[in-house]
């Protein structure tokens, strides 16, 4: 696959940050390519660098050398409001901690997104409507976070997510919070968002769910160590 | 969407939000009492001595009206001399004193007022009519609750009261034709109108051809401050005060009052200010994770800023309303007591109530509202995201 045909593309990435006095390479040099419609693990042991590498992928943090082009779009040098923007049209984000607003329902964190994508209120409902029940949650779009539990409310993230229709969605330790059934259910709706089209990159130290990507990277002391394909399971 | 967000973050906290709403109601009552404090008795006073008219007043020479007992003497050549200015429209003189009215074995004293009924500028007719003929006088509820006179009655009342003959002077009949209200009596005071002839006579030779006062009405279109200076070249025995004369010199007696409600109004300003400024505080380190989610999901800093701002706004815009409220209710409580201070007409307001005083405590409100609410939330908002997002999972 060259460059041209990727949806993502990272180049000599690179970041360095202080600790204290002492400087850390948390990512020193990664060159990762990633094809549309891809579904990407990204594994290694704890401060290998992945969660960095998935922050400057995402564009919620800026390399201090090498490039991050998505879509065609060097990220790695826009400013904060250009790539504010960008995050809105073309990334999605999952966190481990869900991070749902605890003021809003359900049906309201999956139309914030669009909100601020200017929506009008009734195309947002709707399709708020259709993504809560796209992952299963379509009896609770009225719930808040508190109501929910741990998988419903990393479903709710899911969703909120793919609201503006991203081309990618970036996910850290999705089944994080989760007990081993509700992370097996959280395996399956990132695959099926994967599977109806979305390029998924997603860091994790969940064996099922590395399992369960196209790829595996594996990172180890701020490079990658290994790249390989697998079976779909 | 940002405004619903804020008002359900808001609503989340019931209680705090509520508690900080009262604090800020409290402050804003403050700070509305304290601009209506600072205007009031200069407008309620300025509205007073404008209600009828009379735009200058003529005192004894070096006084200011009824300041001290002295009188104005050859009262007739003083509204000669007046009536030759041709800008002069009306001219009511007022001669004050005392009357002690017999009420069957005991004595009612009030101040009596002599006047020319037909241009006076002291009282209003409440009931009956005013005095028509040297016998007859009104007089103010006070003394007709304390006397228990009724309109039509015939009362023996005397001008003054000799010690070495332990007898009432100046006596005289009258007829009770009206009750009124006297604009410029302190609160409680009991008062009676009378003819001012009816009165100089009553006094006898020291007050005969006298007068305490004259009240002057300029005709239509008139330059005041000319005319002021006409009357004193006319009148060089007279002290002669403009409306903006007197208040220039109330300003000059009342500046403290306006330093005190100044620096009162600006510590309630400072009060609500802090209020909302540690609550938006402490509500954005509640929530760094949500709020640096906003920013990683694509919502614009600017947006996330006023998103937090419109929660300080709320608070201070439900606090101040409750706070207008409160504040008139403690307006009119406290101008109540300072109704009763000594020598003060009953009519003069200290906490005057007009419509842009809210909204000045209002606008001011909502400003330190927003100002309030700026900086822990540009703060929150600026926060580099993933920093952010380590530090909290690892907290």
């Amino acid at each position: 696959m060259s460059d041209a045909d990727a949806l993502l593309v990272t180049h000599d990435l690179r970041r360095e940050y202080h600790m204290g006095e002492e400087l850390v390479r948390a990512v020193r040099g990664v060159s990762l390519s990633v094809a549309r419609g891809d579904y990407v693990a990204i594994v290694g042991p704890s401060g290998c660098g992945k969660s960095t590498l998935l922050n400057l992928v995402g564009g919620i943090d800026r390399p201090t050398a090498g490039t991050v082009t998505i879509d065609g779009q060097r990220i790695d040098q826009l400013g904060d409001a250009a790539a504010t923007r960008f995050r809105l049209r073309h990334i999605g984000f999952v966190f481990q901690r869900f991070y749902l607003m605890p003021a809003l329902t359900a049906i309201e964190n999956v139309e914030l997104p669009m909100a601020e994508a200017r929506l009008s209120r009734e195309q947002r409902v709707r399709r708020a409507r259709e993504l809560l029940a796209y992952v299963g949650l379509g009896e609770r779009c009225d719930h808040r976070p508190a109501q929910l539990s741990g998988g419903e409310q990393q479903r709710v993230a899911i969703a909120r997510a793919l609201a503006n229709k991203p081309e990618l969605l970036v996910a850290d330790e999705p089944t994080g919070e989760l007990d081993a059934r509700t992370g097996a259910e959280m395996i399956d709706l990132i695959a099926r968002v994967n599977r109806d089209g979305t390029t998924i990159v997603v860091v994790t130290h969940d064996e099922d769910l590395a399992r369960a990507a196209r790829r595996v990277v594996h990172m180890r002391d701020g490079v990658i160590v290994d790249d390989r394909r697998q079976d779909a399971p | 969407m940002l405004f619903h967000l804020a008002w359900a973050t808001l609503t989340r906290h019931r209680s705090r939000t509520l508690l900080a709403m009262l604090g800020v109601a409290v402050s804003a009552a403050m700070l509305l009492d304290m601009v209506m404090l600072s205007s009031g008795m200069r407008v309620s006073l300025r509205n007073l001595l404008l209600s009828r008219g009379f735009q200058l007043r003529l005192a004894p020479k070096g006084t200011l009206p009824f300041d001290t007992d002295a009188t104005i003497p050859d009262a007739g050549n003083v509204i000669r001399v007046l009536r030759a200015i041709p800008d002069v429209g009306a001219i009511s003189p007022v001669l004050g004193g005392q009357l002690h009215v017999a009420i069957g074995m005991r004595t009612i004293t009030a101040t009596a007022l002599g006047v020319e009924p037909a241009v006076q500028g002291d009282y209003e007719i409440v009931q009956g009519r005013t005095p028509a003929a040297p016998n007859e006088l009104v007089a103010s509820d006070d003394f007709l609750r304390a006397s228990g006179a009724k309109i039509g009655d015939t009362l023996s009342g005397a001008s003054g009261y000799d010690p070495q003959l332990r007898s009432l002077t100046g006596r005289r009949t009258f007829v009770l034709v009206g009750r009124a209200h006297f604009f410029y009596m302190p609160a409680e005071q009991r008062a009676v109108a009378l003819p001012i002839a009816t009165l100089q006579g009553m006094r006898g030779a020291d007050a005969r051809d006298r007068a305490s006062l004259f009240m002057i009405r300029a005709r239509d279109g008139v330059d005041v401050d000319g005319l002021l200076r006409r009357i004193q070249a006319a009148l060089p025995g007279v002290t002669a005060v403009s409306t903006e004369t007197a208040m220039r010199q109330v300003d000059e007696r009342l500046s403290y009052f306006r330093q005190l409600a100044f620096i009162l109004g600006a510590v309630s300003l400072a009060v609500g200010f802090l209020l909302v400024a540690t609550l938006v505080t402490v509500s954005v380190n509640e929530r760094l994770g949500e709020i640096v989610v906003m920013r990683a999901i694509g919502v614009a800093r600017s947006r996330v800023v006023l998103q937090i701002v419109l929660e300080g706004v709320v608070i201070m815009l439900a606090g101040a309303l409750a706070g207008l409220v409160l504040g008139l209710a403690t307006a009119r409580y406290l101008n109540s007591i300072l109704a009763s201070f000594p020598g003060l007409p009953a009519a003069i307001d200290f906490f005057l109530f007009e419509p842009r005083d809210a909204w000045r405590a209002l606008g001011l409100l909502t400003v330190a509202g927003i100002l309030a609410g700026i900086y822990p939330s540009w703060r929150g908002a600026s926060l580099p995201i993933a920093i952010t997002l380590r530090e909290e999972a690892v907290g």
